[in-house]
C-alpha cells in the first residue's frame, strides 16, 4: 500500500543509496560503478534522437553517403521549410491538439459523472449496466473497428457531419468516454469517506453540487492521471485515424507524418525534419508535465499489483 | 414538491449522471462487439449490399488460409521476443537507476523520453537507422567487421528489426513501472538479507525480484496485449513484407478489412485475436499467481 501512495504522489526518488558494501576494497572508482552501465545505456536510448536531429539538417547528398557523415558540413535548416511546404504540419499539430484536448475534457466530465454515480447512487439497472461496461474493457479495438467505420459514416450522414468520416470529430467522439475511465474514477470515489458528502446533503446541496463542490476538489490526483493517460493515447493514436480520415486537412500528426513518409520515403533530411517537428509538441508537453505522466504510468502499473 | 423530490432521488440522478458516458461506451463498445460478432458469420463486402449468413464459413476459411497460419506464427514469435526483451531491459535499467548518484535524473529522463515518441516517429527513425544502403547500423557493422545486412528488406531479419524498435519504444514505460515498484521494496528487508550474509546478487534474486513480481506480472500481461495488436510499425516499415515475413494478425486483418473489404472474414480474424488475447492473459494470470508474491 505504501508503494501505491508513494507513486501516487509522483515520488520516484531513489529508495536508497547503493546497497551494502563489502568491508574492504583494494581500490575505489572515483565515481559509482553504475555510471559505467548507465552512460552507455543512455547513449543507446538517446542515439536515435541524436541521429534524427543530425539527419534533419544534412543535405540529401550527405544523407545518401556511405559511410554516413556524422557531422554535417553545413547546417541546412531549409529541410524544415521544405517539409512545411510539402505537408501542412502546423495543421496536423492543430488537429492533434484539438482532438487530444477535447477527448481529455470529455473523458474528465463523462467518466467523473458516470464513475461517481456507479460508486454512490443506487439506481435500477446499475449492476447490469456496470457489468456491460466492464465487459467492453478487455475487447481489442480491432474487434470494434469495422462497426466503428459504419457507425461513424452513419452519424456523419444522418446526425452531424462534424463527427462523420473524414472529420476530426470522428477521432474524438468514440473516445469521449471510456470503460477504463469510468472504472478508474469509480474505484477512486469508492475510497473517499462518504461523511463530507452526507453533511453537505443535510445542508440542502443538490447531488451535482456535492459532486462539484465537495468531491471534485479531492479528486485532482486521479483526474490528472486520467488526463495524462488519455492525452498520450489520443496523441499517439494511429490505426483509427488511418481508417477514418483520408483528407489531408483533417489528419492528426501520426497519420499526417505517415502519409508524408509514404510520399517522400527517400528524401531523408526532409523526412527527418518533418519528424522532428512532429515530435516537438509532445516532447514539450511531456517535459512540462513529466511528473504527471510518470506518476500516471506508475499508478497504472501499481494498480495492477 | 414531488417533482423536486424526484429530481433529487438516487434513481434520477444515477441515470442522469450515467447516461452521457454510457451512451458513448454502448455505441462504440458494446454495440460494435455484438455487431462484428454477427459480421463474422456473414459474407459481407462493400460491393454486394446484401450480406448472407454463411455460418462458420469465415472461421473455416481461416483454418485453411496459409497467410493466417503465417500471421499467427509471426505474431507469436514477435510477442515471445518483445515481451521478455522489454521486461529485461526495463528491469535492468530500473535497478541501475534506483540509486542516488550524480546525473541520475538525466539518465531517467533519457529513458522516460521514449514514452513521448509516437510509434510512427519511432518507426521512421528506425527505418533510417537500419537502412541497408545508408544506415548507420550497417556502418557500425562494417566497423566491427560484421557483414552488411538487408534488415527490413530481408525476410529473415525484418521481424527482428521490428522487435528492436518496439523494445526501444517501450523501454520508458517498463522503467517507470519497475522503478515505482522498486521504491516499494522496504530497505529493512535488504539490510536483513545483507546481515544474514547474502551478497548483492543473492539479495536481488531472493528478496528484490520476488517483491517485484506483481509489477512483472502486470508488465507481462500489458505488454503481451499490446504485442498481439502490433500494427503501426509494420504498416510503416514493411507493409507486412518482404514475402509476408512481417504479416502479423492485426496487419492481415487490416488488409482484409480495409483493402480487400472482406468485412465478414476480417471480423472472424478479429474475434480470433480476441480469443487468443483472452487465453494468453488467463494463462499468464494462472501461471503468474504461482510465482507472484503479494505482501499484505
Amino acid at each position: 500500500m505504501s508503494a501505491t501512495s508513494a507513486a501516487a504522489r509522483g515520488d520516484l526518488r531513489p529508495a536508497a543509496a547503493d546497497g551494502p558494501r563489502p568491508a574492504r576494497r583494494r581500490w575505489r572508482l572515483p565515481f559509482s560503478p553504475w555510471h559505467l552501465v548507465l552512460v552507455p545505456a543512455t547513449v543507446a536510448l538517446l542515439f536515435p534522437f541524436l541521429w534524427l536531429l543530425i539527419t534533419s539538417v544534412e543535405t540529401s547528398t550527405e544523407a545518401l553517403h556511405f559511410p554516413p557523415i556524422l557531422v554535417p558540413h553545413v547546417i541546412r535548416f531549409a529541410n524544415y521549410s521544405d517539409a512545411l511546404s510539402s505537408a501542412p504540419f502546423v495543421r496536423f499539430m492543430v488537429n492533434s491538439a484539438v482532438v487530444a484536448v477535447v477527448t481529455v475534457l470529455c473523458n474528465l466530465v463523462l467518466c467523473t459523472l458516470a464513475g461517481y454515480a456507479f460508486a454512490r447512487f443506487r439506481f435500477l439497472g446499475r449492476t447490469a449496466l456496470f457489468a456491460v461496461i466492464m465487459a467492453t474493457l478487455m475487447v481489442p479495438f480491432q474487434v470494434m473497428m469495422i462497426p466503428w467505420f459504419d457507425i461513424t459514416k452513419w452519424l456523419g450522414v444522418h446526425v452531424l457531419a462534424a463527427v462523420g468520416i473524414n472529420h476530426i470529430g470522428a477521432l474524438t467522439l468514440p473516445y469521449a468516454a471510456t470503460a477504463f475511465g469510468v472504472f478508474f474514477m469509480r474505484q477512486f470515489f469508492r475510497t473517499l469517506p462518504v461523511e463530507y458528502e452526507e453533511s453537505a446533503r443535510v445542508d440542502g446541496a443538490s447531488r451535482l453540487t456535492v459532486l462539484v463542490r465537495i468531491v471534485l476538489p479531492l479528486a485532482a490526483p486521479p483526474l490528472a492521471t486520467l488526463a495524462a493517460l488519455t492525452f498520450l493515447d489520443s496523441w499517439n493514436n494511429f490505426l483509427w485515424p488511418l481508417i477514418a480520415v483520408t483528407s489531408t486537412d483533417q489528419m492528426t500528426l501520426p497519420l499526417g507524418l505517415a502519409t508524408f513518409q509514404g510520399a517522400h520515403s527517400t528524401e531523408w533530411p526532409m523526412l527527418m525534419a518533418g519528424n522532428v517537428m512532429s515530435l516537438l509538441p509532445m516532447l514539450a508537453v511531456f517535459f512540462i508535465a513529466q511528473r504527471y505522466f510518470i506518476r500516471s504510468v506508475a499508478a497504472t502499473g501499481l494498480a495492477g499489483t | 414538491m414531488q417533482l423536486r423530490r424526484a429530481l433529487d432521488s438516487e434513481q434520477f440522478n444515477g441515470w442522469a449522471f450515467v447516461t452521457p458516458g454510457t451512451l458513448v461506451i454502448l455505441l462504440f463498445g458494446a454495440v460494435p462487439i455484438v455487431w462484428s460478432g454477427v459480421l463474422s458469420f456473414q459474407k459481407s463486402s462493400l460491393l454486394g449490399s446484401d450480406s448472407p449468413f454463411v455460418g462458420l464459413a469465415n472461421y473455416r476459411r481461416m483454418a485453411h488460409d496459409p497467410v493466417v497460419a503465417q500471421a499467427i506464427q509471426h505474431t507469436l514469435v514477435y510477442t515471445a521476443l518483445f515481451v521478455p526483451g522489454t521486461m529485461i531491459v526495463g528491469l535492468f535499467l530500473a535497478v541501475a537507476m534506483n540509486r542516488k548518484i550524480r546525473f541520475i535524473s538525466l539518465y531517467r529522463t533519457a529513458a522516460y523520453t521514449t514514452m513521448a515518441i509516437s510509434t510512427i516517429s519511432e518507426a521512421i527513425v528506425f527505418i533510417w537507422l537500419f537502412d541497408p544502403s545508408y544506415g548507420i547500423v550497417n556502418y557500425a557493422f562494417s566497423k566491427v567487421g560484421l557483414p552488411q545486412q538487408q534488415f527490413l528488406n530481408s525476410p529473415s531479419e525484418a521481424l527482428y528489426v521490428i522487435v528492436v524498435m518496439t523494445i526501444w519504444g517501450w523501454t520508458g514505460f517498463a522503467v517507470v513501472v519497475y522503478l515505482a515498484a522498486l521504491q516499494g521494496v522496504p530497505q529493512s528487508l535488504l539490510e536483513a538479507a545483507a546481515i544474514d550474509g547474502a551478497g548483492p546478487w543473492r539479495t536481488f534474486r531472493r528478496v528484490t525480484l520476488p517483491l517485484l513480481s506483481p509489477a512483472s506480472l502486470f508488465l507481462a500481461v500489458w505488454l503481451t496485449i499490446n504485442a498481439l495488436q502490433l500494427f503501426d510499425e509494420v504498416y510503416l516499415s514493411t507493409q507486412g513484407g518482404p514475402l509476408n515475413a512481417t504479416t502479423v494478425l492485426v496487419y492481415y486483418l487490416y488488409e482484409q478489412a480495409f483493402q480487400q473489404f472482406n468485412f465478414g472474414y476480417a471480423s472472424a480474424i478479429a474475434y480470433f485475436l480476441f480469443l487468443v488475447t483472452i487465453v494468453i492473459t488467463v494463462l499468464q494470470f494462472w501461471v503468474g499467481r504461482r510465482y507472484t508474491y503479494y505482501r499484505s
